[in-house]
């Protein structure tokens, strides 16, 4: 009569004495590298001017890469905290809410490489006469990549709540406290954990840069990956470029499986729908880590030893507040709106100021011009991955056993620093004579094409089986079947990817419009290539006025441009 | 057996209303108006109405989920200001927390309490045990079905023994067989005399099931909502459906809820010559079946026996049948449905004929349709944004109605062939071809 599905919830099928083993030997390493590693995150305060020094030994990558990998995770952590505290902020609070989200915007589509040269000043001064600053620096960096995606998300999660469950929770009397952690937390959950995947990869790209970067006429080393393919690049090391390129492969791969695949497959069980749809994620780790008994003996005898203690005497029930959004809703509009004209008249009055004492308003103009050169690149280079990503990324989605092997591939080639082979494609270009005006688009495109084939896959993976029948039983084929079935279909897919595309590739544009090798450097006539001259020179005014300007570039075209295709696409494309 | 309310009351809402304000233009919306109800200990309460009557808000007062614009609520003794403590409430949608078990989602109220662990654990097995799923305490709600799902929100509602207990549609949204199944073994409960709550308040829309479980019936109306009438249930328990008493209960329910409803609130009023008279939400397609139904039985057919052969809920079939009252194709009287002359002509007709027949009674019967049919052939382009309409129809209704209202108008609008509407411009204009009015 009843069936029970979880009666066949899938065994280890190795004995789990196995999984024991596993699971220690590897805490065991685990804290041993974090150990080893950390130290030499501490020891190396040391005063400006003896930077640590690379090594160019390829037997030293393995201690680069973790060291690399540790910031990153720091990265992720601060990005968590800040994700929780500002998302559960501007949910909670009406006023709060109308200046922070707006703020999160407008964060979210800024350039962070171009605040880069901002930041490590900053840092430095905070910590002066030793390198922690730079440290942090280049975690604030990774950070700056992470956390506003995650923070969406959650302040997303929590303001489309379903109704019925907050009311439970107020029926139920739960604190504050309880309702964070039973109810709130859990239902953002797979939300948070996938937007803090694919920032994390994304999160790569920043730390190779921040690294190795000059800044004011000084150049800062971090030990770390990045750190060892800048050296590698100024030495001309092609051996090393390689041994660098294949640690990196190696550290995505490890972390995706043993972190991010288990943190995964262990959030789908807080799923809402109650059907569980489509392919269910699984990961080896987490199996293991299931099988092992040592987690619930740990856990049982600390519930034990919890009950013995004396009883935390718990915060008492504060019935909840009921929101009453509306009685606030016009003095918080007119305090927000006042408090963001504010700021926006005073920076724009400042930053005009500072800029005018030293730029002439013809630079300003050719400022705004080089921003059209990269803004050409941009749109060039979304439109050229589209063409050949989007029928390649149709054809994978279409072919599920197909799909099921490139997807991770693909996840893989997207976190991957596209940076770390600029100095190979700089190599052609120079053999070959190419423009960088041109090459920079192919430098831009190595990062933010995957964005959009991953996405196509995911779209046309999502598509019906229904709809791709009917199609077949109407024998469409060729541009009909295109024009009317696939795009469309895939349509909503394809404009997140081309927006994700599109902030990668600004950011990119920094760091691709101008390439070096050895001493030969290559500059592309456009806004990337100024702020980066600028940044390098710590020509302040100019990097305030090349900055400036591509926010408003980009901002300017996330509202106008991608903001109305995402309408479109939410209204209009969506299947189901 | 109805237990004698002897007692003081259990809860008392004495003279409360709730607007909600409309900034855009500075009026308020009413859902509820001057309400007045005394809940007694050991009776079972519904609040029939169809949706619209406020009776899911009037739950949440009780709840203390809101607060009454005017008057006051008392539980007890104890004026509602805050969430209230003696109730506890089953879900229409269960609203279980999917990422604990079982147990876990029974034990939650009471950890909240700061019940001693041990003791919240055996309590909740207790509650589990009471609604039968014992043995189901480590599953994880998504692996039972939905009729289970609902008993775990039972369990957690009955665990923490609450004064009262407040149920929000809590069967609307099982299948219909899993829905009686679970209706009945909560009615025994009941009748065993260990329920686990003094008083119960069932909002529904199913008449059927309001008179199996309820010891009295609170009849509401809507437009703003306010309490119609009440009725006292005295059969004895447990309710044969198919008796005599109990069907001549629920038809005398269906007349009082087919009747025309006496308005007491504030009139419609015409904005700027344009009638807002509301149009019941009825898609023509199911006009036009009811009234083929009706047909093929010959004679007149009760309204009850009308849902009970469709399995149509009375929240779904009213508004229907309003409609073909509104266009004058059929009548209700003490709850028995007659076609008109023009209803049969309608329920014969080809495609094409029906349709130039309902536009000729949507234009003279329904003033909205002639108010919008107007306003669009008196502008110079046929063509008036929707945001025109709703701004107008918001004056008058919440501002989900207002979008219900203009939906309605449309998909009237387009089987009439009146005018049509461009969702991607959100545009109302006319019909291509549009015909000149019969009259």
């Amino acid at each position: 009569m009843i069936r029970l599905p979880f009666l066949q919830r899938y065994t280890f099928k190795r004995p789990p004495a196995f999984a024991d083993v596993a699971l220690l030997l590897g805490t065991f390493a685990l804290l041993y590298v974090v150990a080893k590693v950390g130290a030499g995150f501490f020891v190396s305060f040391r005063p400006p001017g003896t930077t640590p020094n690379v090594d160019l030994d390829p037997s030293n990558l393995p201690y680069y890469a973790i060291r690399s990998s540790l910031r990153m995770f720091i990265g992720l952590f601060a990005s968590v905290i800040f994700s929780l505290g500002y998302g559960y902020l501007a949910a909670k609070n009406a006023l709060a809410e109308r200046i922070l989200v707006p703020l999160l915007d407008i964060l979210q589509s800024i350039p962070v490489l171009g605040f880069l040269s901002i930041t490590v000043t900053f840092f430095i001064s905070l910590f002066p006469g030793n390198l922690f600053g730079l440290e942090m620096a280049s975690i604030f960096a990774i950070f700056t990549g992470q956390a506003w995606n995650m923070t969406f998300s959650f302040y997303n999660s929590l303001i489309t709540m379903p109704k019925e469950l907050e009311e439970a929770a107020t029926v139920f009397r739960f604190s504050k406290w309880r309702r964070f952690v039973s109810v709130e937390l859990p239902a953002s959950m797979i939300g948070l954990v996938w937007n803090g995947m694919m920032s994390f990869g994304g999160g790569w790209f920043f730390l190779a840069v921040s690294e190795a970067i000059s800044v004011l006429n000084k150049s800062y080393t971090l030990p770390g990956v990045g750190s060892y393919v800048a050296r590698a690049v100024n030495e001309r090391n092609m051996p090393a470029l390689f041994w660098a390129v294949v640690a990196m492969v190696v550290i995505i791969v490890i972390i995706d499986q043993l972190f991010w695949r288990p943190v995964v497959a262990w959030a789908e069980k807080f799923r809402m729908d109650r059907s569980a749809s489509g392919v269910k994620a699984t990961s080896w780790a987490y199996d293991l880590m299931r099988a092992a008994k040592l987690p619930a003996l740990a856990s049982r005898f600390w519930r034990r030893l919890r009950r013995r203690l004396p009883r935390f005497p718990g915060l008492p029930a504060i019935p909840w507040k009921i929101r009453r959004r509306h009685r606030l809703k016009i003095n918080a509009d007119l305090l927000a709106a006042f408090f963001l004209g504010g700021i926006t008249v005073v920076g724009l009055y400042y930053g005009y100021g500072f800029v005018t004492k030293e730029v002439r308003l013809q630079e300003i103009a050719e400022a705004f011009g080089l921003g059209f050169l990269t803004l050409l690149r941009v749109l060039l280079l979304i439109a050229l991955a589209c063409v050949v990503w989007v029928p390649v990324g149709v054809f994978i989605g279409f072919n599920p056993r197909f799909a099921r092997i490139a997807q991770p591939i693909v996840q893989i080639c997207a976190s991957f620093p596209a940076n770390f082979l600029f100095p190979a494609a700089t190599v052609v270009f120079l053999r070959l004579g190419l423009s960088i005006d041109i090459g920079s688009i192919a430098l831009m495109a190595l990062g933010a094409q995957w964005y959009i084939l991953f996405n196509t896959i995911a779209g046309a993976m999502a598509v019906p089986n229904d709809l791709r029948e009917m199609a077949a039983s109407l024998r469409l084929s060729g541009m009909l079947m295109w024009k009317r079935v696939t795009l469309p279909a895939i349509f909503p897919f394809l404009v997140t990817g081309a927006i994700t595309a599109s902030g990668g590739a600004w950011n990119a544009s920094i760091v691709s419009e101008i390439v070096t090798w050895g001493h030969k450097t290559l500059r592309a006539h456009g806004l990337g290539a100024y702020i980066a001259d600028a940044t390098a020179k710590g020509d302040w005014p100019r990097i305030v006025l090349g900055v400036g300007v591509m926010c408003v570039f980009v901002v300017t075209f996330n509202r106008f441009g991608w903001r109305k295709l995402y309408a479109a696409a939410e209204t209009r494309y969506r299947l189901g | 057996m109805a237990r004698a309310p002897v007692q003081a009351p259990i809860l008392r809402i004495d003279r409360v209303s709730k607007t909600y304000p409309r900034p855009e233009s500075g009026g308020s919306f009413t859902v509820l108006d001057d309400v007045n109800l005394t809940i007694y200990p050991g009776e079972i309460v519904a609040l029939l109405g169809r949706s619209g009557s406020g009776k899911s808000t009037l739950l949440r007062l009780i709840a203390g989920l809101i607060q009454p614009t005017k008057g006051v609520v008392y539980s007890g003794e104890r004026a509602v200001d805050s969430p209230n403590p003696d109730i506890s409430m089953v879900f229409q949608s269960f609203a279980l927390l999917p990422w604990l078990t079982v147990v876990e989602n029974v034990e939650i109220g009471l950890e909240a309490a700061h019940l001693e662990p041990k003791e919240a654990r055996r309590r909740s097995l207790e509650a589990l045990r009471l609604v039968g799923l014992e043995g189901f305490e480590r599953a994880y709600p998504r692996e039972l079905s939905g009729g289970m799902q609902q008993r775990v929100g039972f369990a957690r509602a009955f665990v923490i023994r609450p004064r009262i207990l407040l149920l929000d549609e809590p069967f609307s949204a099982l299948d219909v067989l899993t829905a009686e199944n679970l209706r009945g073994e909560i009615a025994d409960l009941w009748e065993d005399r260990n329920f686990p709550a003094e008083s119960v308040i069932l909002v529904t829309h199913n008449i059927e099931e309001a008179i199996m479980l309820a010891d009295r019936l609170i009849i509401l109306g809507t437009n703003p909502g306010r309490v119609r009438g009440e009725m006292r249930v005295g059969m004895p328990r447990p309710r044969e459906r198919n008796s005599k008493d109990f069907r001549s209960l629920a038809d005398h329910v269906y007349t009082v809820m087919t009747n025309p409803e006496t308005k007491v609130g504030p009139a419609i009023t015409p904005v700027g010559g344009f009638d807002t008279t509301p149009l019941p939400h009825a898609r023509p397609g199911a006009i036009s079946g009811l009234l083929e139904l009706v047909q093929e039985y010959g004679g007149p057919e009760d309204v009850a026996v009308i849902s009970e052969k469709l399995r149509i809920e009375a929240d779904d079939l009213l508004p229907i049948l309003d409609a073909a009252v509104l266009l004058d194709f059929a009548k209700v009287e003490q709850g028995d449905v007659t076609m008109t002359p023009i209803g049969k002509q309608f329920a014969d007709a080809e495609v094409e004929e029906a349709r130039v027949l309902f536009r000729a009674q949507a234009l003279e019967k329904a003033p909205m349709m002639r108010s919008i049919y107007e306003a669009l052939r008196s502008s110079k382009a046929g063509s008036i944004k929707k945001e025109f309409f709703i701004d107008v129809l918001d004056e008058n209704y919440s501002d989900d109605e207002a979008e219900a209202q203009f939906d309605t108008a449309v998909t009237w609008g387009r089987y009439a062939g009146l005018f049509d509407y461009d969702s991607d411009d959100e545009v109302l204009h006319l019909a291509v071809e549009h015909p000149e009015p019969a009259h």
